[in-house]
């Protein structure tokens, strides 16, 4: 065959076209591979709500129920208790009081984050790298100091979190604790991982 | 010589051209071993390559011993290593020989590196060989982190959790990243069970694959050697570098007193103290997972301490994620970081010196700190030498051309005994 009865364009076409085709279904072929990495639908099922039996639980105290594999943390907040949440002292140290750049679902965007301001609900999960942050509701800890108004502590890196499960400054935590999403069936009964219809 | 013999060695050597005439054997052994000339002024730094090696076949042999009894499930994990431990024959030596052989292999690796850095081993025309290295060094770290999962302890569980958590620092993606990671909404049987497949099969086909090029492209461009001589450059008349010997026998040789002296020591703390008092198997590892239950002070195992350190040390998370991740990354870019007109640090001036001394400090340190609490205290310390650290990298451009280099011998120092 001579020189002049190859068409170099076409076979350059041709040689770019299978190519770019060939990268993409190698492209497309890695994608169930990737996607059997998502949660199974078996996983999924078992992360169906959880019901909590707050019934019995006393003032100041706290429960812990597993949904989903975290700790959900359900304290019943006494009226001392509610009231640090809005003091100055401890507002100013706050880095998001506001809940402005924390997940937690609407009905739980207020100063006490929660649905009813006695029961805080809270994913008992270190924002910072998940570690699970201690309950030190006692205020003046001694470990913490003589301005702790009483909150949560994480063991792992030093985060501070107030009793609303917002974060303090100055520790590596970026966020408050996340607030799943809840509802109250009855006068004692939570539900956690499915929303509340109430309107905050 | 009976006719007999002879006759058996020429049947030898007919079998041996059979082959050669298929496969390039004798080739390939020449051009590895026997006719590989390495310079001859290696030191002791030169032992730790060799001895990678051998823990990496270590690894992999009890590694596979290990899978016929191990049971990669949440539910049956931690239960099947006491059973290994404790009723598999001999189980608890393979089991020991394989988490000893972790530290040992991050032991031997970081001294290699430093070897590498040291003696500017990266330097042009060594870059690929440098990033091949990494690119092990960066597998090692994945397989050393799936790897730490599979007990199912309560360590291995948090330890997990926290290192998967980093991905939820990324915007946007991240916290979706992380549920595609662990293939549920926790660190999960699943979650196991994948680990484990990366762990033994994954890997380590990548790690074989990078090992072969690592030593390939050495074999091509040539070691350097503690004086930063280009052996090459000087050759005899058969055409052999007249300062390099063949690497079979001599250094096979030596590497095999080297690897001695690493096994007896090796042993000490295999039979000894395989727990190495909480550094190389920890103490709250010895408890099931137990996911709504943190140990009172998560640190990971001391190899991954440094990086630890830095990433506590930033008070903002993705920052703080982003700067450990560059701590890793930053050693890739040493061979262009690098601006100085010699290799090895025989021929560099105190500037240099200083900074490498003020690193190897720095990361001794940091990983002291990466183990313990994180105090007001510590975090200051931390954060001081995690400046040093990134110092190192930084301002490597400016101290290596500022530096006072002296001039470069044209043939290796070396005195006979």
């Amino acid at each position: 065959m001579s020189e002049e009865q190859v068409d170099r364009g076409r076979r350059h076409f041709l040689l770019v076209a299978t190519t770019v085709t060939g990268v993409i279904g190698a492209g497309l072929t890695a994608v169930p591979f990737l996607a059997s990495w998502k949660p199974s639908a078996r996983a999924q099922a078992l992360g169906a709500p959880v019901d909590a039996d707050v019934s019995k639980l006393e003032l100041g105290a706290i429960i812990k129920v597993n949904w989903r594999g975290q700790a959900i943390f359900i304290v019943r907040r006494t009226p001392e208790m509610l009231a640090t949440l809005t003091s100055p002292a401890v507002i100013d140290s706050l880095r998001d009081p506001e809940s402005a750049e924390s997940e937690q679902p609407d009905y739980a965007k207020n100063d006490s984050r929660a649905l009813k301001p006695e029961y805080l609900v809270l994913v008992g999960v270190c924002t910072h790298l998940g570690c699970a942050p201690l309950d030190r509701f006692k205020p003046q800890d001694a470990e913490l100091g003589a301005t702790w108004p009483g909150g949560f502590y994480c063991p792992c890196h030093g985060s501070k979190f107030d009793l609303a499960g917002r974060v303090f400054k100055d520790v590596p935590a970026p966020t408050n604790l996340r607030v799943p999403p809840y509802r109250f069936l009855n006068e004692g009964v939570i539900q956690i991982g499915a929303d509340s219809e109430v309107a905050s | 010589m009976s006719a007999a013999e002879t006759n058996k060695g020429s049947r030898l050597s007919a079998l041996v051209g059979w082959i050669d005439a298929r496969f390039p054997m004798t080739r390939m052994m020449k051009e590895h071993a026997s006719e590989y000339y390495a310079p001859k002024n290696f030191n002791f730094w030169y032992y730790f390559g060799s001895l990678a090696l051998v823990v990496l076949v270590l690894q992999i042999v009890t590694g596979i011993f290990l899978t016929m009894n191990y049971k990669p499930s949440a539910a049956e994990a931690f239960a099947s290593v006491e059973y290994i431990m404790r009723d598999v024959e001999w189980g608890w030596l393979i089991r020991y020989l394989h988490s000893t052989g972790a530290s040992a292999f991050f032991i031997v690796v970081y001294l290699h590196m430093f070897r590498g850095i040291m003696y500017g081993s990266y330097k042009n025309p060594r870059e690929l060989v440098w990033i091949f290295g990494m690119l092990i060094y960066l597998c090692l770290m994945a397989e050393a982190f799936f790897g730490y999962l599979l007990p199912w302890g309560n360590m291995s569980y948090w330890g997990a959790q926290v290192i998967v958590s980093l991905f939820g620092a990324i915007p946007g993606i991240g916290e979706s990243l992380v549920e595609w990671i662990r293939g549920d909404y926790y660190i999960s049987d699943i979650t196991l069970n994948r680990f484990f497949a990366l762990h033994v099969v994954a890997l380590p086909i990548a790690l074989i694959f990078l090992v072969i090029a690592h030593i390939l492209a050495l074999h091509e461009v040539g070691s350097n050697n503690p004086d930063g001589v280009e052996i090459k450059k000087l050759k005899g008349p058969d055409g052999h570098p007249v300062d390099g010997i063949p690497f079979h026998p001599y250094y096979t040789v030596k590497d095999l007193v080297g690897f001695v002296v690493f096994a007896a020591l090796f042993s000490c703390v295999l039979f000894f103290a395989p727990e190495m008092g909480g550094y190389f198997l920890e103490h709250a590892n010895f408890e099931p997972a137990n996911a709504l239950q943190t140990p009172e002070h998560i640190a990971p195992v001391w190899y991954f301490t440094p990086f630890y350190a830095i990433l506590r040390a930033v008070p903002d998370k993705l920052l703080g994620v982003i700067l450990m991740g560059v701590a890793v990354v930053a050693f890739f870019f040493i061979p262009w970081l690098d601006r100085s007109k010699v290799k090895s640090v025989r021929y560099r001036g105190w500037l240099y010196r200083a900074f490498l001394i003020v690193f190897a400090i720095s990361f001794v340190a940091l990983g002291y700190l990466g183990l313990q609490p994180a105090t007001p205290g510590y975090t200051i310390a931390a954060r001081i030498f995690a400046i040093l650290y990134f110092a190192f990298f930084l301002l490597m451009p400016w101290y290596t051309r500022a530096d006072q280099t002296r001039p470069v011998p044209e043939r290796v120092t070396y005195d006979a005994h």
